[in-house]
């Protein structure tokens, strides 16, 4: 992988099409010597988080459980509600800003900060299209499972310093669940990694391109690889605290879980860390095993699809359709599956889902050896 | 970017770290001094950064914060009445301590101003060191590593042990 060199002094609008070439232009940019382009560079994730959870992530949710149950859900604002969000936040933002009286002031207040750093950090490295990545790591994969650490400290911040019951039970349910689940999501990566011989997201998703498409995904390269994917996604919904893990939220028994006592803007920084969450590991599941920023189409003789729908604009838009394709199964199952209770939940991460991930580790150690 | 950038976040980030630290030592709120932490872990990953040992740098985060920091804070959590005590910071022993600092420290500096050509290792690393670990750990370090993860897996069976729900304890409540 050879990067070409770029003039520092290039402008972000003349960039080019080879790898990396816009994040590179983005570095280079220094206005009177001030690392603009760096803080330009680091806003663009954190724009695309606020403006898709915005428009598309609270929205599609009320819409999709709307349908889902028989409804038609938010009507009112805009056609079809479209502006409903806008509103909500509107509401959000007028909202007072309460602190209880009794809450820890300081871990109450840093919490959702934490929280929200946490799940936006592994950004960094999602390569978002062929010439866009925050920072090509060698060891993005790596960097992407481990940093959600800190979004634990978060929600441990924001149960404790609530100093409520509830909120602490949340915060140590939702800890226990993402801390177990870490480890069949990690080995389930693992066997991407294994397929690809390297850490570095970039590398994962050119090794994954081709002229037939989809049928170069890892997903499609292995009858193994399956297995893995399955694991994954199952572990990522639990890592992300989604149905049928919510069990740190269960409105039935916990009232909100760990967010029981935040209102207003903090409350919406919770909401935006958990659709950034949400979309941080549909993209790592569609880089590991569906080919990230590649084109799903795929050549017919002459009629060069493939070629056609590639490039670093085409990247960007296959990468958040595939994002967006395993939200919508996450809000699918979310309003289709029953909550877990907290030993059927340990059950499966510990009884089932880590030995298959241990089991498909070894035969795709095999299959990568032994089959060309 | 300009090698000023560069001093000026190694700055930014050993200040957090060491301010930091100081606060886990000062704090007279255990919970306080557990969330400091955190910060520490991470301002010690970023230096690791600047050494490029990124994938150590990684490991950092992963152990400590993700296990070390997570043991702690529940630990500390589940302890009874964790706010009323007191934390004892007084000073103590005073003599005994100042030698042990100054002999610290003397040995610091010394091995600080007696190695202050840094050695170079022989092999110049090339491209990404996550391979070259990988090697290293299967082939020349294979006895440590699996010897490592034998002990591992009899804490695990240690832990297993000690934390399961014996039924003849159960009688007696």
């Amino acid at each position: 992988m050879i990067l070409t060199p770029l003039p520092h002094i290039s402008m972000p609008l003349l960039m080019g099409n080879s790898l990396n070439a816009w994040s590179e232009a983005l570095v280079g940019f220094n206005p009177m010597g001030l690392p603009l382009g760096l803080v330009i560079l680091a806003a663009i994730p954190l724009v695309f988080i606020a403006l898709y959870s915005l428009t598309y992530g609270v929205y599609g949710e009320r819409k999709i459980s709307a349908f889902m149950q028989d409804r038609l859900g938010p009507m009112e604002v805009g056609k079809w509600g479209i502006l409903q969000t806008i509103a909500d936040i509107l509401k959000l933002l007028q909202k007072e800003d309460i602190v209880p009286t009794s809450a820890d002031k300081f871990l109450f207040v840093i919490g959702p900060g934490v929280l929200f750093v946490g799940s936006f950090l592994a950004y960094a490295v999602l390569p978002f299209s062929s010439a866009f990545i925050g920072a090509s790591l060698n060891v993005g994969l790596f960097f992407a499972i481990g940093i959600v650490a800190i979004e634990v400290v978060g929600i441990l911040a924001a149960g404790w310093g609530s100093n409520n019951k509830w909120s602490l039970y949340g915060a140590v349910r939702s800890v226990a669940q993402i801390v177990s689940y870490e480890i069949p999501a990690a080995i389930a990566l693992l066997c991407g990694a294994m397929m690809a011989g390297t850490l570095d997201m970039q590398k994962i998703t050119m090794l994954q391109s081709g002229s037939y498409g989809f049928a170069h995904f890892f997903l499609f390269q292995s009858p193994i690889a399956w297995l893995p994917f399955l694991i994954y996604f199952i572990a990522s919904l639990a890592e992300v605290n989604r149905a049928p893990f919510d069990i740190p939220e269960a409105e039935s028994e916990l009232v909100a879980g760990y967010f029981t006592e935040y209102t207003g803007m903090k409350f919406a920084v919770i909401f935006l860390a958990e659709y950034g969450s949400m979309f941080m590991v549909s993209a790592i599941i569609s880089i590991v095993f569906l080919g990230g920023w590649n084109s799903p189409l795929p050549d017919i003789g002459s009629f060069a699809l493939n070629a056609w729908t590639n490039g670093p604009l085409w990247g960007v838009f296959w990468i958040i359709m595939k994002g967006f394709f395993f939200i919508f199964v996450q809000m699918w199952l979310r309003w289709t599956l029953p909550r877990l209770r907290v030993d059927q939940l340990m059950y499966l991460c510990w009884k089932v889902l880590t030995p298959f991930a241990f089991v498909s580790f070894v035969l795709t150690a095999i299959w990568v050896i032994y089959v060309p | 970017m300009s090698n000023l950038t560069y001093t000026l976040i190694f700055y930014i980030f050993a200040a957090i770290t060491v301010f930091s630290a100081a606060f886990v030592v000062f704090s007279r709120n255990v919970i306080y001094s557990a969330f400091a932490l955190l910060f520490t872990f991470f301002g010690v990953a970023a230096l690791y950064v600047f050494l490029s040992a990124d994938f150590i740098a990684v490991t950092q985060v992963v152990v400590y914060v993700g296990g070390i920091l997570v043991l702690l804070l529940f630990g500390v959590m589940f302890t009874k009445s964790i706010m009323n005590t007191e934390l004892k910071s007084d000073v103590l022993h005073i003599i005994p301590g100042t030698l042990i600092l100054a002999g610290i420290l003397s040995a610091l500096l010394y091995t600080f101003y007696t190695t202050h050509t840094w050695k170079p290792s022989e092999i110049e690393l090339h491209g990404s060191i996550v391979e070259r670990i990988g090697y290293e750990t299967m082939s020349h370090y294979v006895l440590p590593f699996e010897m490592v993860s034998i002990l591992l897996l009899a804490a695990l069976i240690g832990a297993a042990f000690l934390a399961r729900f014996d039924k003849s304890d159960n009688k007696n409540l």
